[in-house]
C-alpha cells in the first residue's frame, strides 16, 4: 500500500474521521472526485477497508484507504471530515489536537450535543447550565483544537439513501466563505446538491435539535396515530426547534432551510432514521435499554433531550416536547401521558417567530 | 459565539513599576516612527499605491461604479464643508473640492474621449483626492518637540506631585513621590518590553478620556519603549496643546467627519502600512471614549483590520525580522473621569446611536485642561494602567519568545491562519471573521485586567440599590428621579457593598478580573475610601454621605456612568 501522499505531486486525500454508515457514506461521496484517507480506531476496522473495502458489511470505493493513525492523517490531510458520534467527538479532538494546525479544515457531521463543565464540576454539584456548558461540535472544535476553519454538514442524509445515489442534497455551513466553498467542490455530483450557510450555530442546531422532534414523531407512529396528529406535531416542533435555537444563538431563517425543515420532514416520516426507530419501539412498549442495547449505532436524540431538559431548567425556559419526552425516556411516563399533557398545553399561537 | 477561558491564565499581582526603565533602543535613529517620519515622502507615496490597488478592487476597475464613487465622495464633502467646518480645515478646502466637481464634469461631458481614457483621468482624480488625505492623516513626529514633551509631562507631573505631598519648600525639589507612584502601571509590563524588539507591538487600550493618549505616551514612555503611532481624531488637533502633544508623540490624524470609501481605505492603508513597515501602533477600538462608562463591548473593528492584514502581508513578503504582530490589550482605571458629566449626556441623549456630536466637553480649552491637571496631581485619587499579555491575531496568548501558544501550551504556526491549499493567500471575507475573533478576545482580555477600584464598588452597588428600591421605573423614568429624593440606609448600603465585594473577590480568585489592593481594607475603610473618590472633582458628586448619615446623590446620571464600570460581570444578579 502506497501511503506516499506528501511525496507524490497528486492532489492531497481528503480525510474522514470514523466510519460509521454516515461516514461511509460520506466517504463515498468524496471518492468520486478524490483520494480519500480513513481514520478508524479499530486496526480490524482498518484492514477489513484497506483489503475488502468494506465496512461492517458497506461497499467501500477502492480509492479509499484508512489508517488508526491520527498524526498520519493530520500529515497528509488539509480537509477532514469528522463523522463521530458526540459521546466520543471531544475524545478523539483532544486526540487529534496536537497534530493540528490553523490551515486545516474541518467539516463535521454529527448532529448532536457535548456537555462540557468547569474543572471539579459534575451533573450532580453543579448549580445551573449555562449555554456555555452544552456545546456544539464546532465549538467543540474551537475548544480542543487550534483549527478555526470549522464546517458542519447537515439536511435530510438517511446514510443508507445516499449509499444508493439517490438524488439528495445537504447544507454546509461556516463562517467562512472558503470552507463552504470548499466543501462544495468536494461533495458536489449530478446526484447531490450542497447549498451554503454561514450561520453554522443554527444549522447545527437544527440537526441536533430535528432528532427530538424525530423520537416524538416515531412515538405517534408507533401508537398508531394518523397523519393529522403527525402535521400538528411537525409544526409545533418546528416552533419549539426555532424558539430554543433562537436562545441558543441560532437565525430563525437557518431552520427554515434544508437543514431545519427538510431534515425534520425527513427524519419525522422515515423508518431509517434511527432516532423515529427508537420512538417507535418505545410507544410498542420497549423498554429504553433494551431499545439501546440492540441498536447498531446511537440514537444521538437521547443525549440531546438529556442536556436540553437540563439547560431549559438553568434557564428558566420552556419547550413542553423536549420535556414531555424526557419523561418518557428518564421517568417511566407512558407516551400516551406524555401526549395528553401536550394536547392540554396552554398555547394557542400558531407562528410567534416570524 | 461562546469562547472560553484560556486555563493557563496567570493572575495580575499587584506589583506597579516603580522607575523609569532604560529604552530598548536608546538610539533614536533606530526607532520605527523616527525611521517613517525620514521616509516620510515615499511612505505616503506607497500609501497612495496601496490605496488606489484597493479602491480599483472595491469597483472591479470598471467605469461606472468608480465615477459612482468619486462623485459621492465629492457630495459628502461638499455636505461636511458646509455643515460641519472645522478650525483645522486647511484653508483651500472647498477650491479643491470646487476643482474636483469642475473635472468630474468636464470627463463626464466629453463625447469624444474613450472610455479607458475616461478610465484613466477619474484615476487621477483619485489619486489627487488620496494623495490629499494621506498628506492630512500621516503622522508629523519631530524627535526635538517629543523629547520636549517627555520632559514637560515627566517634569512638570512629578513637581506638582510632590508639591501636594511633601510639605515645605523644599517640596519644589523633592522627590518623595515619583509619577510611578501616582499613576500605576501594573501587568506584563517585561514581556511586553521583551516582545517590542521582537515583532511589531498593536496596543489597545479601554478610552474612557481625551487624557488617555497622554497617559499611554507616558507610560510608553516608562516602560523604555520607543514612541508608538496612533490614530488621534482630528477634532483634538482643534485644542492646541493636545495638538502640539499629539505631534509629538507620533499621532496620525483621524477625521471621524469624513466617512467616505475612499477615506476610509486611505486611512486604514495607512495604519496597516505603518505597521507593516515595523512601527508600533496604538489603537483604542472602542472608537470613541465609552459614553456610558461601561468598558468596550463592541469594537470598532476598521482599524483592527488593518493588524491583521498587515500580519497577513508581512507573512506574504516572506520572512521578515520584526515580522510578527502582537496585540496588548491595556486597561485604564479611574476614580474619576473628567468629560463623565457630557459622555453621559452625550450617551442618554443618543442612547448609544453613532451621530455626529458637537464637541463641547471640559476639554474645550487648554485652560480647562491645565487645572484639572493641577487638580489632579494635587489631591488624591491614584490612576492605574494594567497592560494585558500580549496576544497573536487571532487571540492566542504569546510567550516570552512571542511564540504563540493554545491553550496546552503547544506551538501555534499563526502562518498557518492564512494557508489555504499550501500557500499564503488573500481572503477578506476569512480576515473579517478573524477580526471579529479578535475583537471578542480583546474584550475577554479587558474584562480580566480591568482593575475594579472602591469607587466602583460603591458606584455599582448604590445604583443597584435605587435600581431595585424602584422596581417599576425603566431606565430613563430612573435617571429622571429627583435627587432629592433618593437616601440609602447606610446600614443597607454596607451589607450591600459587603455582597458584592465578595463576588469581585471570587472573580479575582477565577482570574476573571483584577482588584486594587485598597479593597483589601476593612469594609467600612473601603466604603469611605470610595465615597471620598468616586467622581471627586464634578461639581456635582454622584455619591456622598449627607449629615445625616445618609447615602445620597446628587447626580443621579453620573452615578450611572460610575456604576456602569463594573458591567459585563453578571453582578446585577445580587441585587
Amino acid at each position: 500500500m502506497d501511503m506516499n501522499w506528501k511525496k507524490s505531486s497528486e492532489a492531497k486525500p481528503i480525510g474522514v474521521i470514523g466510519i460509521g454508515s454516515f461516514g461511509a457514506a460520506i466517504a463515498n461521496l468524496l471518492a468520486e472526485k478524490n483520494q480519500v484517507l480513513v481514520y478508524a480506531r479499530d486496526q480490524g476496522v482498518v484492514d477489513a477497508i484497506n483489503e475488502n473495502h468494506t465496512v461492517r458489511d458497506r461497499k467501500l470505493e477502492e480509492k479509499i484507504q484508512a489508517t488508526n493513525d491520527p498524526e498520519m492523517l493530520c500529515d497528509v490531510c488539509d480537509i477532514m471530515f469528522p463523522m463521530i458520534p458526540s459521546a466520543a467527538f471531544r475524545e478523539v479532538m483532544v486526540q487529534f489536537a496536537p497534530f493540528l494546525h490553523p490551515y486545516h479544515f474541518l467539516i463535521h457531521g454529527t448532529k448532536g450535543l457535548s456537555l462540557n463543565l468547569p474543572a471539579g464540576k459534575n451533573l450532580e454539584n453543579i448549580e445551573e447550565i449555562k449555554r456555555e456548558n452544552i456545546c456544539t461540535m464546532s465549538e467543540v472544535i474551537l475548544q480542543e483544537t487550534v483549527v478555526e476553519r470549522i464546517g458542519c454538514l447537515a439536511g435530510p442524509n438517511l446514510a443508507k439513501e445516499l449509499q444508493e445515489d439517490q438524488p439528495g442534497a445537504t447544507v454546509i455551513a461556516s463562517r467562512y466563505n472558503e470552507v463552504i466553498s470548499e466543501g462544495q467542490r468536494l461533495l458536489r455530483s449530478d446526484n447531490f446538491q450542497v447549498y451554503g450557510n454561514s450561520d453554522i450555530i443554527g444549522v447545527e442546531l437544527s440537526g441536533v435539535l430535528k432528532n427530538i422532534i424525530a423520537i416524538a414523531a416515531g412515538a405517534l407512529s408507533g401508537m398508531g396515530l394518523g397523519d393529522n396528529a403527525k402535521g400538528l406535531l411537525v409544526s409545533r416542533g418546528m416552533v419549539e426547534m426555532i424558539h430554543l435555537g433562537n436562545a441558543m444563538g441560532g437565525e430563525t431563517k437557518s431552520f427554515l432551510g434544508l437543514a431545519g425543515i427538510g431534515d425534520l420532514v425527513t427524519t419525522c416520516n422515515s423508518t431509517l432514521s434511527r432516532n423515529y426507530t427508537l420512538g417507535f419501539r418505545l410507544a410498542r412498549g420497549e423498554s429504553l435499554d433494551d431499545i439501546v442495547s440492540n441498536m447498531e449505532e446511537v440514537a444521538e436524540g437521547i443525549n440531546t433531550v438529556k442536556l436540553i431538559k437540563l439547560y431549559l431548567e438553568s434557564t428558566d425556559t420552556r419547550a413542553p416536547i423536549t420535556e414531555n419526552l424526557y419523561k418518557v425516556l428518564f421517568e417511566d411516563f407512558k407516551v400516551e401521558t406524555a401526549l395528553q399533557y401536550l394536547m392540554k398545553y396552554p398555547i394557542y399561537t400558531d407562528i410567534d417567530f416570524l | 459565539m461562546v469562547i472560553f477561558d484560556q486555563t493557563n491564565d496567570i493572575l495580575l499581582t499587584d506589583d506597579y513599576i516603580k522607575h523609569q526603565y532604560a529604552p530598548i533602543l536608546p538610539k533614536k535613529d533606530e526607532w520605527p516612527v523616527v525611521k517613517l517620519s525620514k521616509s516620510r515622502k515615499e511612505f505616503i507615496q506607497q500609501v497612495v499605491v496601496s490605496s488606489m490597488a484597493r479602491i480599483k478592487s472595491l469597483t472591479g476597475n470598471q467605469l461606472q461604479p468608480l465615477k459612482e464613487e468619486l462623485e459621492l465622495t465629492l457630495y459628502r464633502e461638499r455636505m461636511r464643508i458646509k455643515q460641519n467646518p472645522w478650525l483645522v480645515d486647511p484653508e483651500d478646502e472647498s477650491e479643491f473640492w470646487s476643482r474636483v466637481k469642475s473635472t468630474l464634469l468636464t470627463i463626464g461631458a466629453d463625447q469624444q474621449a474613450t472610455e479607458a481614457e475616461k478610465k484613466d483621468k477619474y484615476y487621477d482624480i483619485l489619486s489627487a483626492i488620496i494623495l490629499r488625505y494621506a498628506e492630512e492623516i500621516a503622522s508629523n513626529f519631530k524627535h526635538s518637540h517629543y523629547k520636549m514633551t517627555r520632559s514637560i509631562v515627566t517634569f512638570g507631573f512629578s513637581r506638582l506631585l510632590n508639591t501636594s505631598r511633601v510639605k515645605g519648600f523644599k517640596s519644589v525639589f523633592s522627590n518623595q513621590y515619583s509619577l510611578q507612584d501616582k499613576i500605576q502601571i501594573i501587568g506584563e509590563t517585561d514581556q511586553l518590553r521583551d516582545l517590542a524588539s521582537k515583532g511589531t507591538i498593536v496596543m489597545v487600550p479601554t478610552h474612557f478620556s481625551n487624557l488617555d493618549s497622554i497617559l499611554i505616551g507616558w507610560t510608553i514612555n516608562t516602560l523604555g519603549l520607543p514612541p508608538f503611532i496612533y490614530g488621534a481624531g482630528l477634532n483634538l488637533f482643534n485644542i492646541q496643546i493636545f495638538a502640539y502633544f499629539m505631534n509629538a508623540l507620533g499621532a496620525y490624524k483621524v477625521d471621524r467627519r469624513k466617512k467616505n470609501q475612499v477615506y476610509l481605505e486611505t486611512l486604514k492603508t495607512y495604519s496597516r502600512e505603518a505597521i507593516q513597515f515595523g512601527c508600533h501602533s496604538l489603537f483604542f477600538p472602542g472608537g470613541t471614549r465609552s459614553r456610558n462608562g461601561t468598558i468596550e463591548s463592541k469594537l470598532k473593528l476598521g482599524l483592527l483590520s488593518t493588524a491583521i492584514e498587515a500580519q497577513r502581508a508581512n507573512y506574504q513578503n516572506g520572512d521578515k525580522e520584526f515580522g510578527k504582530v502582537f496585540i496588548v490589550p491595556v486597561t485604564i482605571n479611574y476614580h474619576f473621569v473628567l468629560e463623565a458629566p457630557s459622555l453621559i449626556h452625550d450617551h442618554l441623549n443618543y442612547t448609544g446611536q453613532e451621530r455626529y456630536y458637537h464637541e463641547s466637553d471640559e476639554f474645550s480649552t487648554s485652560y480647562k485642561i491645565s487645572k484639572f491637571l493641577v487638580k489632579f496631581f494635587t489631591k488624591g485619587s491614584d490612576i492605574s494602567v494594567s497592560i494585558g499579555r500580549a496576544m497573536d491575531i487571532l487571540g492566542n496568548h504569546v510567550d516570552a519568545e512571542g511564540n504563540s501558544r493554545d491553550r496546552q501550551g503547544r506551538l501555534i504556526d499563526c502562518r498557518d491562519y492564512f494557508m489555504s491549499n499550501g500557500k499564503v493567500t488573500v481572503d477578506l471575507q476569512r480576515e473579517e471573521e478573524y477580526t471579529k475573533k479578535l475583537g471578542v478576545r480583546i474584550v475577554e482580555e479587558f474584562h480580566k485586567i480591568n482593575r475594579v477600584f472602591s469607587s466602583h464598588l460603591v458606584a455599582f452597588t448604590a445604583f443597584r440599590l435605587i435600581k431595585r428600591a424602584n422596581k417599576k421605573l425603566d431606565l430613563f423614568s430612573l435617571l429622571r428621579l429627583p435627587e432629592e429624593d433618593i437616601y440609602l440606609s447606610y446600614e443597607t448600603f454596607k451589607e450591600a457593598t459587603a455582597e458584592v465585594l465578595d463576588c469581585i473577590k471570587k472573580l479575582r480568585e477565577d482570574g476573571k478580573l483584577h482588584m486594587a489592593p485598597h479593597l483589601e481594607m476593612p469594609l467600612e475603610e473601603i466604603i469611605q475610601h470610595g465615597l471620598e473618590n468616586v467622581g471627586m472633582y464634578h461639581a456635582k458628586r454622584p455619591l456622598i454621605r449627607n449629615e445625616q448619615g445618609y447615602v445620597v446623590t446628587e447626580d443621579i446620571s453620573l452615578l450611572y456612568y460610575y456604576h456602569n464600570r463594573l458591567n459585563g460581570y453578571e453582578l446585577e444578579k445580587i441585587i
